[in-house]
This record gives C-alpha cells, sequence and structure tokens, in this order.
C-alpha cells in the first residue's frame, strides 16, 4: 500500500486518483444535455426561437433572463 | 450502495461511476444553493435598476404615442417569483457543467486537494462563461436592443461563449504539454499568453452591436451592469465555496477518519 505510506509522510501528499474518463463520460453527457435544455428555456425560449406559443416562459424569466447576461428583446 | 463500498473499490467501473453521478449530483445542489444566494442579491441590488429602465422604455413610448405594453406576467411576479426561477434553474444549470468539469479535472491537475480545485474551476467557469462572453456583450436592462436583432444577438452571444470554451481548453490543453518541456511556472505563462491572444482575437472578430439608445440614462446602465456581474460574482464564488466541502466528502474515505480535503 505505497498510498497510506506516502501519506504517512508530512508534506508528501499522494496525488489524488482520477477518476477514469469513461466512468465520467455518461454522466456528463447526461448533465450537459441537461445544463442546455435549462439554459435554453431561460435564456432563448420565446426570444430568438419559440418551441412554446405565446410570452408566457420568456415574461416569466424577463428579470433574470436581462439579470443573467442574456439578449432580450 | 454505501459509501464504505464504492469507497472501497474507487478504481471499478460501479465505484468510479456512482462518484461521478454523485458529483453531479452535488454540483447541481451547489448551483441551486447559490443561485438563492444570487437571487437576493439581483433582488435588492439589480431589480431597482430593471424597474427605472422600464419606467424609461415607457416613457419613451409614451412619448411616441405608443401603448403601453400588455402585462402578461405581472411586474410583481418577474421580479420576484421569476427571477427566482431563472436563477435557479441558471445555477443547476452551470453547477452541473461545473461538476462534470471538476470530475474530469480531479487528479489531472496536480497535487490539488478538492476544495482548491472547486474554487479554482469556479474562477475559471466565471472568466469563461460570464466575464469573457459579457466584455464583448455586456448586459442590457429592459429598454435596450430592438426585437428584430434579437436572432443576431442571440446566436452571437451563444456563439461568443462556446469560443470561449474553446479558447480556455485550448490554452489548458497547451499550457498541459508543455509543462513537461519547460516547466510549470513557464507552461503557466505560456497558456495564460496564448489565452489573452486567442480572446482578444475572438473580440476583434465577433461583430459588434450597440443598440443603446442616445438618450438612455448611463446611470441607470452602469447601475444595471454593475448589478448584474455582482450576481453572477455571489453566483460563481458561492457555488465554488458550497461545492468545494461536497466533493471533498464524496472523494475523501469515509472510514478512517483521515480526511483528504484540507
Amino acid at each position: 500500500m505505497s498510498h497510506s505510506l506516502s501519506s504517512s509522510i508530512p508534506g508528501f501528499a499522494p496525488a489524488p486518483a482520477a477518476i477514469p474518463v469513461r466512468a465520467v463520460l455518461p454522466w456528463a453527457a447526461f448533465g450537459v444535455v441537461l445544463a442546455l435544455a435549462l439554459l435554453y428555456f431561460v435564456g432563448a425560449e420565446q426570444g430568438a426561437t419559440s418551441l412554446i406559443s405565446g410570452h408566457a416562459v420568456h415574461e416569466f424569466v424577463h428579470d433574470g433572463r436581462h439579470l443573467l447576461g442574456f439578449p432580450c428583446h | 450502495m454505501t459509501g464504505v463500498t464504492f469507497w472501497a473499490s474507487p478504481a471499478t467501473d460501479g465505484g468510479s461511476s456512482l462518484m461521478a453521478g454523485r458529483l453531479l449530483a452535488r454540483g447541481m445542489v451547489a448551483g441551486v444553493i447559490a443561485a438563492c444566494l444570487a437571487f437576493l442579491f439581483a433582488r435588492i441590488f439589480g431589480e431597482p435598476q430593471v424597474n427605472l429602465a422600464i419606467a424609461f422604455e415607457a416613457a419613451q413610448d409614451a412619448t411616441a404615442g405608443m401603448a403601453p405594453e400588455p402585462e402578461l406576467v405581472s411586474r410583481a411576479v418577474q421580479a420576484t417569483f421569476g427571477l427566482l426561477v431563472a436563477s435557479l434553474m441558471y445555477g443547476a444549470a452551470y453547477g452541473g457543467i461545473y461538476a462534470v468539469v471538476f470530475a474530469f479535472a480531479y487528479g489531472r491537475m496536480g497535487r490539488i486537494s478538492p476544495r482548491a480545485l472547486a474554487l479554482l474551476l469556479a474562477g475559471a467557469g466565471f472568466l469563461t462563461f460570464v466575464l469573457i462572453p459579457g466584455l464583448k456583450y455586456p448586459p442590457n436592462p429592459p429598454g435596450i436592443g430592438h426585437p428584430d436583432t434579437i436572432q443576431l444577438r442571440t446566436a452571437t452571444y451563444f456563439e461568443v461563449i462556446a469560443l470561449s470554451v474553446c479558447v480556455m481548453a485550448i490554452a489548458i490543453l497547451v499550457g498541459r504539454r508543455l509543462a513537461l518541456r519547460l516547466g510549470a511556472w513557464n507552461a503557466t505563462l505560456c497558456g495564460v499568453g496564448l489565452f489573452v491572444v486567442l480572446t482578444a482575437l475572438m473580440q476583434a472578430t465577433a461583430p459588434d452591436i450597440n443598440e443603446v439608445p442616445a438618450n438612455f440614462p448611463a446611470v441607470v446602465l452602469w447601475r444595471f451592469r454593475e448589478a448584474a456581474i455582482g450576481m453572477q460574482i455571489v453566483l460563481w464564488s458561492a457555488l465554488g465555496l458550497i461545492f468545494g466541502p461536497l466533493a471533498a466528502a464524496v472523494l475523501a474515505p469515509k472510514t478512517g477518519g483521515r480526511r483528504l480535503a484540507r
């Protein structure tokens, strides 16, 4: 157990073990798709493009859209 | 599925995948908590400026003889519930993206504690997703921006965020490559230099958009942008500070009493 050996020496912290890329990838894809969907509804729905008709979504997130820096109107 | 199980087998796929999933969930939770704080900031410092801008817009419309815009959602709801929900969605979204980057970066950026890495990445996220795009296309209050150009403005805004991500990724990857040959210090300087040059190039080539009416009150515009940037600083610094301990708890051994995070 080189890990416990090296960590017992003061000032010699072991390099942390990285999470394998193939273990992160599915979660990364899921997380990024979810994030883009959320950002789309905050930042662009019923502005540049529109999936839902009307202006209710735009009006509801209006102040947030402006203050978070998205283009509006 | 206990903490002990996944720590005991960190190298196996199941344990690592669980770890990545837990990091993502905690990133989104941290984003939501940070967004609550950002909402409070925006409510106090941002909303007065939004109201002033709307008053200016209404006065302009009245002078031009236009009917006032119908209120589908009342101003009271927009300024409270609407702002809160928008902030929470934004916080959850960037919290998730940030946690994914953290999961990739941890253990690949040298000997850095989870908490320090969390803060470092929050700073990088603020720079990449907010400051660099915002320097080109700063946040604008209501009353600024023609409805006709919303397509162009939205496209260029998201493009500049995407380019900003690319620039940051290129600078980091090149810096890491150079580290073997030049050493950490010089490689970091080269990476920063490359980042500055690519950012300047991007800012110079992206189309300029200026739709601020000539008589728009300058102080309102300035105060609004101050509030917008302040809201982002609250969001990203809270995200980094809250996610650090949460991530450390996922990555550190649950048994044995010694914590990796310091």
